[in-house]
């Protein structure tokens, strides 16, 4: 998130798209009611079904699943048309007025693509997507966003053809209800107006998941709706430390703090530093990862101490390096471990037989494993794979180990929230059984690796056995008898590893163990190491900021700045700078996030996005400081489909053609699989349905967690499946009825509930029927399989053309009545 | 008088209406007392679902969870949960939970309950014969890559920070390049 929870009672306009906050995170929805009762703030919900949230709504509009760059599209042709867009943050802190290389060409003239598109490779060559520069090297501007090539002026003509008649065509929602829609939103462009945005997986869980963020994300950019308190983008995360696990990198091409995992051609430190170090020659731009350096050199000093030495390139050659171009991403994993590749395989409390598309596929690819470990409170579909439907155990040589943990009140840490707030939580009681704490797990695994590697030698054993491991008494054998958590998260924070006789940041001496009080002191010569940049200032001199319990609002605006602490540098509200004008003042007097207090030539208010003045001041810098430019992006080259969103449909859906471009009915550049688990269909009749996965309040995920939890699944004991009253007829269904759903990939029974919270719709001439599923359930528990199974034995191995995240909320279906 | 929950609620709202007529109370009462966590330790804990936040209060007697609520100091919910927060005394204590690790041999068709010792030492050894054997020093094109493409993990936005971080720390020691949490699906 942007913003916080909390701030969801500053905002004027609440758009929920891609989401459904009032089953999913239902106490933000104490925040939005909030907004409604106390500023009369109208709360509008876009989406395929009635939702719960939607009943809160001051207004509804249906779409068809997969089509919100049409919606959204439409929408920005609506704001630029009407002149209702906030010209001076325009003008000032985006960059629509920069002018693009004339090679560019939009997908209107190269019938659905943009211009260096290669078909065999299904990528992109982005040599004509860049700005023009002029002679001191910054992009060439036209202000008054008249010139043909300037951003703004093909932003214009990418939607011109989003008109109100082909949104409603291609989306199937009313034309009045889309009209009305655009101008409660577009009301926003205003300096005392907001609009706040909250997605999630109903965005994400697309072919174009970042371009459905994205779509927005120029929205809010032209309505000024960026760093403002009640504004913002805002992606209401699944997990209670999802955002967490994020920010650590358990992903395989982030190391902590967002920093890029190393591939092969980045051959040493100074070439990795090359690479992902942004330059800039915007004189008032901070570039704030310029400092990328100081992070990664921290990082490894964490991860190595004293062996990593400026002669030894800080143990860089230690870290695992993918090939370039080497995708190793979750739908990747399945799709090695199916054709063999993988042997050995963690999961670590999670459940993939369940929660990965294409469950099949998953659950086969499990069965040629040579080993699993499965860390869980409980047993489930994964750990089990091996005795679930249509596997043979005897025939499955895969060994596997189910280790039980400690659940989240049998031991103590943080978890960050979507608004990226640390909360520390307390043990309240001993774990389990003989179940232990995750951090003990893997202080025996490291322990026990480190002695096999330490005796019998083996492949490159230095990473192994010089990776730093201070977390508390060691015995006999030299192993840690228990982790001390807090010596885990004084090393996130950071500590100076030598003495440092005057910092250059505050002229102040800094002894060697102390801990860094934020990533400001951190350098990149190897005096400081620091785990997670981000983190830093979690953790100080002055203890644990994330425990903090203080309740002071000073501003207002719900900020709450000594509650526990956010990241970064306790930052509530990210890109703040942009809420002021160039001379400092709040666009909106009102909701004062942040105020330059001239007389003391000092920020007042949220932590600012760095301490440099205005920007129209002596040494006043661009507000968005995290890109290289200074500037919010409504052009972003950056991506892998293209520096605009644009539509594509589903890689499964009812239609022969995107009514858009005849050539390209699906993102151009997504990867597509090969084995026979991996089919699709379109326009078929044998799977005429538009499916779609959400969640219920009383269920999580695979419901491995609230399966177990007597009272969740008395409330929803097994799986259902939803559809509106018109194919119920059609079909004989009935509410109640046992139904088989069925795609291309597999089958499963459900319960039918026939509501009118579906309708059907008309698109592009044809009736369009959506089929509800929940994806809370699996064979296992219920141990007498009265749950069902998972709906993901019906979603697509696709994925995201940037992220890879799989494209589980638009697929075809069938149902009859079993 | 001995009371549960269930007739304690029917008592009481007859007590109500009772009251209204001078009748005597103190059972009500002294039940009343009773449920408030009398000499329970507290403290504080997330809630592990979704990603809000939601403060709640644990309190413990005798080892054992005996209350959870939401806390009311918290900015953030105010005291308020959803059904799976306020459900969380039941994940505390839940009859379902495995309690030691277990093991399923190859070829098997049972769990078998195995040691801590046994289980973790397997696992290591495990890990090193796989990462010995298909350990990539080089690749094709001759570049230093030093990982292993054989093993792979995923998860775990459950874990707390700490955890996550000790985690690809210790999975990127051995490697891996194949690790994923639930944030890519």
């Amino acid at each position: 998130m942007t913003n916080q929870f909390n701030d969801l009672k500053n905002a004027d306009v609440i758009l929920i798209m891609g989401g459904n906050p009032a089953e999913n995170h239902p106490i933000a929805m104490k925040w939005i009611m909030r907004a409604k009762e106390e500023r009369g703030a109208k709360l509008v919900v876009v989406d395929p079904k009635f939702t719960r949230t939607a009943a809160k709504a001051d207004l509804y509009v249906p779409i068809r699943s997969g089509t919100d760059i049409v919606f959204l599209g439409g929408l920005i042709k609506y704001i630029i048309d009407n002149n209702l867009y906030f010209k001076d943050y325009v003008l000032n802190y985006t960059d629509a007025s920069f002018l693009v290389d004339p090679n560019f060409k939009l997908p209107d003239e190269l019938d659905g693509v943009f211009s260096g598109y290669d078909e065999k490779k299904r990528a992109y060559d982005k040599s004509t997507w860049k700005y023009q520069l002029d002679e001191n090297g910054v992009p060439k501007k036209d202000p008054s966003l008249q010139h043909p090539n300037c951003v703004f002026q093909l932003l214009k003509r990418q939607y011109s053809r989003y008109t109100i008649e082909a949104v409603s065509n291609i989306t199937g929602a009313p034309k009045d209800k889309i009209e009305e829609c655009y101008k409660i939103l577009a009301s926003t462009g205003k300096p005392d107006k907001v609009m706040t945005e909250c997605y999630a997986m109903g965005w994400t869980q697309h072919t174009v998941g970042t371009q459905n963020v994205r779509v927005f994300s120029i929205i809010q950019l032209l309505l000024g709706n960026v760093g403002m308190a009640g504004g913002g983008v805002n992606a209401l995360r699944g997990e209670s430390n999802v955002q967490g696990a994020t920010d650590a990198g358990l992903l395989f091409h982030i190391l902590t703090g967002y920093n890029p995992t190393p591939v092969a051609s980045d051959v040493d430190l100074k070439t990795y530093i090359e690479k992902y170090t942004p330059k800039t020659k915007e004189p008032k731009s901070v570039n704030w990862l310029s400092n990328r350096p100081k992070y990664i050199v921290s990082y490894l000093k964490a991860l190595y101490g004293d062996k990593a030495t400026k002669e030894n390139d800080f143990c860089y050659s230690y870290l695992p390096r993918r090939d370039d171009g080497q995708n190793c991403s979750w739908l990747m994993i399945f799709d090695q471990m199916y054709k063999g590749k993988i042997k050995g395989f963690f999961a670590w409390g999670q459940n993939p037989a369940c929660s990965g598309a294409n469950s099949n596929k998953t659950r086969k690819a499990l069965a040629k494993l040579e080993w699993l470990v499965c860390v869980n409170l409980w047993d489930n579909e994964t750990a089990s794979f091996w005795r679930g439907p249509q596997m043979d155990p005897k025939k499955i040589k895969t060994e596997v180990f189910l280790l039980p943990c400690a659940s989240s009140v049998e031991k103590e840490g943080s978890i960050t929230n979507s608004g990226r707030i640390a909360q520390w939580r307390y043990k309240a009681v001993e774990p389990y059984g003989k179940s232990m704490p995750d951090a003990e797990i893997m202080n025996e695994l490291y322990f026990r690796v480190k002695k096999l590697y330490e005796k019998e030698k083996g492949a490159f054993p230095e990473p192994i056995i010089n990776l730093t491991w201070n977390y508390g008494e060691t015995d006999k054998n030299g192993k840690i008898k228990h982790i001390d958590i807090h010596k885990v998260a004084k090393e996130i924070n950071g500590y100076f590893t030598t003495d440092i006789p005057e910092h250059p940041v505050d002229k102040k001496a800094y002894k060697k163990g102390q801990q860094v009080p934020s990533f400001v002191y951190l350098r990149d010569d190897g005096s400081t190491a620091c785990g997670n940049w981000i983190y830093s200032g979690s953790y100080t001199e002055a203890g644990n900021m994330m425990a903090r319990r203080g309740k002071e609002d000073p501003t207002g605006l719900a900020l709450f700045p000594n509650w526990a602490w956010s990241w970064p540098v306790n930052r509530r509200i990210i890109y703040n700078r942009a809420s002021v004008d160039p001379q400092g003042n709040p666009w909106d007097p009102k909701r004062a996030v942040i105020k330059w207090d001239a007389a003391n030539k000092k920020w007042v208010g949220d932590v600012p996005d760095g301490p440099a003045p205005p920007l129209a001041l002596e040494g006043g810098k661009l507000p968005f400081i995290m890109k290289p430019l200074g500037v919010g992006a409504i052009f972003g080259p950056g991506l892998a489909d293209g520096p605009f969103p644009t539509h594509y449909e589903p890689l499964e859906c009812p239609f022969q053609e995107n009514p858009l471009y005849k050539k390209h009915r699906i993102n151009p550049t997504v990867k597509l699989f090969d084995t026979e688990e991996d089919v699709f269909v379109f326009c078929d009749t044998r799977y005429p349905y538009v499916g779609t996965t959400y969640r219920v309040t009383e269920h999580w995920q695979t419901g491995v967690m609230t399966r177990h939890t007597d009272w969740l699944r008395e409330l929803e004991p097994q799986m259902f499946a939803e559809i509106d009253p018109v194919l119920a007829k059609e079909k004989g269904i009935k509410s109640g009825d046992k139904v088989i759903v069925s795609s291309a990939r597999g089958k499963l029974w459900a319960i039918a509930i026939v509501t009118p919270r579906l309708q059907p719709m008309k698109v592009l001439g044809q009736t369009i029927h959506i089929v509800g599923l929940p994806w809370h359930f699996g064979w296992r528990f219920p141990e007498d399989g009265s749950g069902g199974d998972s709906a993901n034995l019906l979603t697509p191995t696709i994925g995201d053309a940037n992220t890879m995240i799989p494209e589980s909320k638009a697929f075809m279906v069938n149902i009859e009545k079993a | 008088m001995e009371l549960t929950r269930r007739s304690f609620l029917k008592l009481s709202t007859g007590a109500l209406l009772l009251s209204s007529i001078g009748l005597n109370l103190d059972p009500v009462k002294a039940y009343a007392a009773e449920l408030r966590t009398k000499g329970a330790k507290e403290t504080t804990t997330v809630c592990p679902y979704c990603s809000v936040g939601c403060s709640i209060i644990v309190s413990v007697k005798d080892g054992k969870v005996i209350n959870t609520e939401g806390d009311p100091d918290s900015p953030i919910n105010e005291g308020a949960l959803c059904p799976k927060g306020a459900s969380i005394y039941q994940m505390a204590n839940n009859p379902y939970r495995v309690t030691q690790p277990l093991y399923r041999a190859p070829g098997a068709t049972q769990w078998k309950k195995i040691s801590w010792e046994e289980a973790l030492d397997k696992i290591a050894k495990l890990v090193k014969t796989t990462r010995d054997k298909y350990f990539i020093t080089k690749n094709d094109k001759g570049q230093t890559v030093n990982r292993i493409d054989a093993i792979a993990h995923v998860g775990s936005a459950a874990l707390d920070n700490e955890e996550c971080y000790l985690l690809q720390k210790l999975m990127r020691s051995w490697g891996l390049v194949y690790i994923e949490h639930q944030a890519r699906i």
